[in-house]
């Protein structure tokens, strides 16, 4: 096994999109416009995600709410070996969970900062990429 | 369900066997498979016409189904439980109910992996870093360019967060398997290493560095489960099956596990310790699956070895080695013997040779109660088995 190597003559590629699925087309719909969303059950009012058709808790039936974008790293990783593209050419890079204001947690990195700032329990906030026709992403950047 | 007899029947496990590892660029995966077995069946003293029940998984669905078709087997009791690293213990504690309810007399159970002599041709445990496969809600995790390793340091991140557990006392982890290792001959390495080695070794997802992961390996293993009555002829003292539990918090989702510092092995450990009637005070050799150091120091506190958040203090300074505080991992781990990929069955062979006091120059003395916890997915599954020399 090798280390990564420092350079990669194949063709730059691009941030994967996801396809969308019923429970999720709404959810990275809202993410292509600019928009964080979290499910919320009508009955118990319990916050989550990932997007589900019914409530976690109660199995009850859920709508959709604008999360505020605003969050805190529950905990990261810097990663510096990973040969999939387009990875692999931004190595280091930070993977963080991060706990939305609302209560959900989710994957996703954490950019515009050095790696090395990273610390868990830091104030963070969404900003948006889209990836796809259809899809987009959120990001998260430290709070300033 | 306590580990009692049931219809007249209780389950031990009279065979176990390695194959050859950690590299077998010479054989094919289902080979592998078959040469644990015959050497298991050998050390039980039974033979293929003996067996009646069998397990087995791998990658793809119907693997056991066709693993028994290359071993030339039509078993009426058959299992292919996938929980990952923790799949083996699960599928020794399915057989003992089998065996118990008179479902199958002698179930075979073998593992086969050339992980190693594929690498580059399947993902191997330092990749999944792509998002090429992501089904259904693992999208969720794929996007951000996170690995295996990575899942695993975003727990051992939280810990160090939590409790103040430090990159040295998780790299004393990987320091007492590897001395374990030198003493055995096949194990994938076995140069001695310091604390030292570990923390300045490459970090490969922070704070774990490559001293922190597991080896990749080829290699295999197989056990023979069956009842006490027919074991009893058998050409090994058989191994009692004194308690088995599993449990699952989540699955392919690392963001879905609700407390990164708390494994399925809070859920399963306290279930088997109460099925045996015993407690973790009287366990004198434990097989733990070490993926990665932080795996261990999660599962010593899960297990109640100690309390939650001590785990860093539990396994600095030998407290793993033997003499110390929980001799573990005997035959070196996946730290540093070997690890295919799924290693839960390796951690019952030597759990089975310390009880029968075959565990050669890391023999722990006088060893009745031996644990098998192994952990699958990213920290999803686990799985504990107690075994005894003694009958419960």
């Amino acid at each position: 096994m090798t280390d990564t190597p420092a350079t990669d003559d194949r063709p730059p590629k691009p941030r994967p999109a996801p396809i969308a699925d019923h429970d999720s087309a709404p959810y990275w719909k809202a993410l292509h416009d600019g928009r964080l969303l979290v499910q919320r059950c009508q009955d118990c009012h319990q916050f989550q995600l990932y997007p589900r058709d019914r409530c976690l808790a109660c199995r009850g039936p859920v709508t959709w709410e604008e999360a505020s974008g605003r969050g805190t790293i529950y905990s990261f990783t810097v990663i510096r070996q990973n040969y999939a593209r387009p990875f692999r050419n931004w190595i280091p890079y930070v993977v963080a969970l991060v706990d939305l204001e609302e209560g959900p947690r989710i994957m996703s990195n954490v950019i515009d900062c050095d790696p090395n700032a990273v610390q868990v329990g830091m104030g963070v906030e969404a900003t948006f990429e889209v990836v796809s026709d259809n899809a987009g992403i959120a990001l998260f950047r430290p709070v300033t | 369900m306590s580990r009692g007899t049931r219809n007249g029947h209780r389950a031990v496990i009279a065979g176990v066997a390695t194959s050859d590892y950690p590299r077998l660029p010479e054989m094919s995966e289902h080979a592998v498979h078959g040469q644990a077995a015959d050497r298991a069946l050998a050390d039980a003293g039974l033979t293929m016409a003996d067996v009646d029940g069998f397990a087995s998984t791998g990658f793809f669905p119907m693997y056991a189904t066709g693993v028994a078709e290359y071993l030339g087997l039509h078993p009426t009791y058959y299992d292919e439980t996938n929980a990952g690293g923790a799949s083996f213990e699960v599928l020794v504690e399915h057989a003992a109910y089998a065996i118990e309810c008179g479902a199958a007399e002698v179930v075979l159970i073998t593992y086969g992996s050339i992980q190693l002599s594929q690498m580059g041709r399947r993902l191997g445990t330092g990749g999944g870093g792509g998002a090429g496969f992501a089904p259904g809600p693992a999208i969720y995790d794929a996007l951000w360019g996170n690995t295996l390793v990575g899942s695993y340091a975003l727990a051992a991140r939280r810990h160090m967060h939590q409790f103040g557990t430090t990159p040295e006392q998780l790299a004393s982890v990987a320091v007492t398997m590897r001395q374990h290792a030198a003493s055995n001959p096949q194990a994938q390495e076995r140069e001695p290493i310091t604390v030292e080695d570990v923390v300045s070794s490459r970090l490969v997802a922070d704070p774990l560095h490559k001293l922190d992961c597991c080896v990749i390996s080829d290699g295999g293993g197989a056990c023979v489960v069956t009842t006490a009555e027919r074991a009893a002829d058998l050409r090994k003292t058989p191994i009692h099956i004194l308690g088995a539990a599993h449990s699952t918090t989540h699955h392919m989702n690392i963001s879905a596990m609700p407390d990164l510092t708390v494994t399925p092995a809070a859920q399963c450990g306290p279930i088997a310790f109460a099925r045996a009637g015993i407690s973790p005070a009287d366990v004198d050799v434990a097989q733990l699956y070490d993926s990665f150091t932080i795996t261990v120091v999660l599962t010593v506190e899960d297990l109640g070895f100690c309390p939650k958040g001590e785990g860093g203090a539990f396994v600095e300074n030998g407290g793993l080695g033997l003499g110390g505080r929980l001799p573990t991992n005997t035959d070196g781990g996946g730290l540093s013997a070997c690890h295919p990929g799924m290693r839960g069955m390796f951690l019952i062979v030597e759990a089975v040779r310390q009880l029968r006091g075959e565990g050669g120059a890391t023999q722990v003395p006088d060893a009745k109660i031996a644990v098998a916890h192994g952990t699958g997915g990213m920290l999803s599954t686990g799985a504990t088995l107690i075994l005894g020399q003694e009958a419960p």
